[in-house]
């Protein structure tokens, strides 16, 4: 029998009726990764022994029939440390890197009784939008293993697309979770900045950064997002703010909820087939009740600019520490401390990363600070403003999550312009802070398309409840790769 | 050519809090290399610093006694650089928005008063330290998120006395604080200078140079008196100085040319994203306001205008305020304020000095060392058997008690002493003759004899006094 087109509360009926192990499920998952991974690269690290061992602790302690996680396998993009396990941020810098504690986030789902699988291929340091930056691997997308999945979440993405784990950790700065889950016709959550500690995320833009699930539907996010939001101690950018049961409104409707489309995002470059699945999905949301109209966020133009300027300012410093003096790439044969350094550091990153670290460095620089940082920073807060009142009036913001489906593997990244276009409608979400979800909403030349659902700051509910509303209605997520086949 | 001097300071004072600014680790020192650290404090992949509430309150505490205002909505910014010591490679310190900004100081040299301005007071984290071996060098992060105040002066101080007196003030107030130690040899006092010298009425200031290892006050006013001369000299020869940092050689007294800076580093500074704004209320302030002690420059004032004792020795009691709080607590015993500023500028510091402690470490109190003292001002005991009693003060005697096991009470009684003092006058009549013709002398031989008799035990001044009234008859 195969798990992996079933829901987690599915499965968990499973496990609670003692019909599967969390043993077999473990093993089941582990051989999945083992028969389709060759083809999809979605694994940076995977481990066999670890899962075991734990799935075997888990079933001799039980299943938990009160927590659907129990026992349930997942995998985790490489930018969050799990303690013991090799973890990667895709760079070279951190080859062979065994933290020596877990991000928050895991933490709390492994001690839900998870069974972390393996690290998940990104973009090095999660910068990209479509894993073509790693430093091991390229991923492929499970609809067409010619073409990208997306980042800097494309190993994630990819691994729930193509059937190999049930749900995944992402992390977004700018659509890294949004974007590649529309690659990939699957579900994925940037939550509100400040309702996932960021602990043991290792940093790319401070700022902007947060970490959320991917999964094959929307409830299976919100189950996800239960166990990985809330305040953290050891994160005091995360919120003190209460967390609600995301799962508590899936079944609500939208009838009588004002949703906006942005006029300024259907505008940009759009692909004739990424505008009309957004039309087609307000008019399914029309048809469930929902008022549709068209709204404005007039600085939206800016926000690629504000966005490169202010993540990778911010990465240029938390970049730093890779300096192989405590752990990670130390460069050999180095003549003095400043070699050591530079060549460390040479050697460790590659391209993309460099190019973000210099563009940040001259953001910040001294008689450009002013001219670059801080007015980024002015722009983002226009870009918080418009949002704000959209949202006096508006419960919901309904836009293309990307502008095209997935391309090809090399197409885009030789011209970082054009890649960094890509992320036009993602990343004004992340500068304001919002959550933004992309639900998988239909499909152009065989390759799927999501679109994003944006809501209040802290009012991942809503979001949710629109987003299981439109998947009880359509039928688009329940759609799967044929594995193997250009389609 | 009449010149001015122009000197800025940058003191950085060690907070005496239980945690780092920004993790969980102790603040120990002489402690294994690396022992008190964790993720936060290596830099490690992931990990996010937390601020340390008690720093923020010690900050707006400094803050308050240097008069200072307090900023509201204080952030942190990042200050970049690479260096071991510096493992994240950007120290968290407040750029854009100190906490404390705007302050004074006043101080008095030859009796001129003044008031130094203060520019700006941050909180920060501090660094490790890297030491050297052949053929490694070593990093030891212990010392690494020590929480830092620094503080700033504004271009008012003129002369390396007025740096001296400045530092002065500024290390008594912030002991009085109790925020830190501040003590230079063990660093939890640092100091960074420069200095400038420009021909007088002339508008801008002149080149400033700084200087490094002046690891006492009076190195600062050393360096700082050596500069001045010799940017002087320089300018009177009609030569340019060069932005230059320096270092003061203790065994010459002279400064030496470290490294000439071009330019200024380029910190790229910007806010730390990782912790938010802080929001400090004015209740919070208010409430630090009536946790601040008694500063020194109010005691000075109380000690000299209700208690009759002179500057200087104002200026000795209040140099910590562990002394000072003792000398409150023995005028409290009601001990002689002249008697007790005397007693704990001699007696008591000499044995400070001697064993080498801490007023608070030792086994005298300010009521027994008060008693003491009420019993020399009654006559009960000599300032010479007194030097008995502080002994046995030292090893934490009760003074009257110990007066009378050892008999040592005085005779005060003139019922008891006129025998004697008759006596001695009917046997030397020279010296009463002496007396009568003027010389002084005669009584002080008089007094010995009687102290004789009466083994040390009478008191003089009264019988000095019985001597004059017989022998004047």
């Amino acid at each position: 029998m195969n798990y992996f087109d079933q829901s987690l509360a599915s499965i968990h009926k499973q496990l609670v009726n003692q019909e599967i192990s969390a043993k077999d499920l473990t093993q089941q998952t582990l051989d999945n990764i083992k028969s389709v991974d060759p083809d999809i690269n979605a694994f940076i690290t995977v481990d066999d022994e670890g899962a075991l061992k734990k799935a075997a602790d888990v079933d001799a302690k039980g299943i938990d029939a009160d927590n659907v996680l129990s026992g349930m396998p997942i995998a985790i993009k490489d930018n969050m440390v799990t303690k013991g396990l090799t973890t990667t941020a895709a760079s070279k810098i951190l080859e062979n890197f065994k933290p020596i504690y877990d991000a928050t986030a895991v933490d709390k789902l492994n001690k839900l009784g998870t069974i972390t699988v393996g690290k998940t291929n990104m973009d090095e340091f999660a910068m990209g939008g479509s894993t073509e930056n790693s430093a091991f691997k390229i991923t492929h997308n499970p609809w067409d293993t010619t073409k990208v999945p997306g980042g800097s979440s494309g190993g994630s993405a990819a691994a729930v697309a193509a059937g190999e784990v049930i749900a995944a950790l992402g992390s977004d700065t700018g659509g890294s979770i949004r974007q590649p889950a529309s690659f990939n016709g699957v579900v994925g959550m940037k939550p509100t900045y400040g309702r996932v500690s960021r602990w043991g995320l290792i940093a790319f833009g401070s700022s902007l950064d947060q970490i959320g699930p991917i999964t094959r539907n929307v409830s299976d996010n919100a189950t996800i997002m239960n166990a990985i939001a809330g305040h953290d101690n050891h994160d005091l950018t995360s919120s003190t703010k209460e967390v609600p049961d995301f799962t508590s409104t899936l079944d609500k409707g939208v009838k009588g909820m004002k949703i906006g489309i942005p006029t300024e995002f259907m505008a940009q470059g759009l692909d004739d087939d990424i505008k009309q699945t957004v039309l087609d999905t307000a008019a399914t949301f029309k048809k469930l009740g929902a008022d549709v109209e068209e709204v404005s966020l007039p600085h939206t133009k800016y926000g690629v600019a504000a966005y490169y300027i202010i993540s990778s300012s911010e990465a240029s410093s938390n970049l730093q520490r890779f300096d192989g003096i405590r752990y990670g790439r130390r460069a050999k044969d180095v003549k003095d401390l400043e070699d050591l350094y530079v060549k460390s550091r040479s050697e460790g990153f590659g391209d993309e990363v460099k190019r973000r670290i210099m563009l940040g460095t001259f953001s910040l620089s001294a008689g450009f600070y002013d001219a670059y940082f801080k007015k980024a920073a002015q722009v983002r807060t226009l870009m918080i403003n418009d949002f704000t009142n959209v949202f006096k009036d508006y419960d919901l913001i309904l836009a293309p999550t990307a502008p095209t489906p997935a391309y090809g593997i090399g197409e885009d990244v030789s011209d970082p312009m054009t890649m960094y276009m890509n992320d036009v409608l993602t990343l004004p979400v992340n500068l304001a802070g919002l959550p933004g979800m992309s639900i998988p909403a239909g499909f152009s030349n065989g390759l799927p398309v999501g679109v994003q659902l944006i809501g209040r700051p802290f009012d991942e509910l809503t979001v949710y409840q629109a987003g299981s509303t439109f998947e009880q209605e359509t039928d688009f997520a329940k759609q799967t790769p044929k594995m193997g086949g250009n389609n | 050519m009449n010149f001015e001097t122009t000197i800025g300071l940058e003191v950085h004072v060690e907070l005496k809090t239980n945690s780092k600014i920004f993790s969980p680790s102790p603040v120990e020192f002489g402690d294994e290399p690396n022992s008190n650290t964790n993720v936060i404090d290596w830099g490690y992949p992931g990990v996010l610093p937390t601020t340390n509430k008690g720093v923020v309150h010690d900050g707006i505490m400094a803050g308050l006694a240097l008069h200072a205002q307090i900023e509201r909505h204080p952030h942190f910014d990042r200050k970049n650089y690479f260096y071991p010591d510096n493992p994240k490679a950007y120290q968290i310190t407040q750029s854009e928005t100190p906490i404390a900004h705007d302050g004074w100081v006043e101080i008095d040299v030859d009796g001129k008063k003044k008031k130094i301005g203060i520019a700006e007071m941050h909180i920060e984290e501090d660094a490790g330290k890297n030491s050297h071996a052949s053929e490694y060098s070593y990093v030891d992060l212990n010392r690494q998120g020590t929480p830092l105040i620094e503080i700033v002066s504004k271009p008012d101080i003129s002369s390396s006395d007025e740096a001296y007196a400045y530092l002065e003030q500024l290390r008594q107030v912030i002991q009085f604080t109790g925020v830190s130690d501040v003590k230079m040899e063990e660093g939890s006092m640092r100091v960074d200078v420069n200095i400038s010298v420009r021909p007088v009425g002339q508008q801008e200031y002149g080149t400033k140079t700084e200087l490094k290892n002046l690891n006492s006050f009076t190195y600062v006013k050393k360096g700082l008196a050596f500069e001045e001369q010799r940017h002087q000299r320089v300018l009177m020869s009609g030569g340019k100085i060069a932005q230059e940092t320096r270092r003061f050689n203790e065994s010459t007294g002279q400064t030496i040319l470290m490294r000439t800076k071009e330019g200024s580093d380029d910190y790229r500074y910007f806010p730390e994203p990782d912790l938010p704004v802080l929001n400090i209320s004015q209740d919070w302030i208010d409430q630090i306001q009536t946790e601040l002690p008694e500063l020194p420059a109010k005691r000075r004032e109380r000690y000299v205008n209700e208690l009759g004792i002179t500057d200087y020795d104002a200026m000795v009691i209040t140099q910590t305020k562990e002394m000072s709080d003792f000398f409150d607590k023995m005028i409290a015993a009601g001990a002689d304020a002249k008697l007790a500023a005397n007693y704990l500028q001699g007696d008591v510091n000499a044995y400070m000095n001697d064993n080498q402690v801490e007023l608070q470490d030792t086994k005298i109190t300010p009521e027994h060392l008060a008693t003491m003292i009420k019993l020399i001002s009654d006559g009960t005991i000599s300032s010479k058997m007194a030097k008995k009693v502080f002994k046995a003060i030292t090893n934490g005697e009760e003074p009257k008690k110990f007066v009378e096991d050892k008999g040592m009470v005085q005779l005060s009684d003139p019922a008891k002493l006129q025998p004697i003092v008759d006596e001695v006058v009917a046997a030397n009549p020279q010296s009463v003759e002496d007396f009568h013709n003027g010389k002084d002398r005669a009584i002080g031989f008089l007094v010995g004899q009687i102290m004789k008799q009466t083994h040390g035990k009478a008191n003089p001044q009264v019988i000095n006094k019985m001597l004059k009234d017989s022998m004047s008859k």
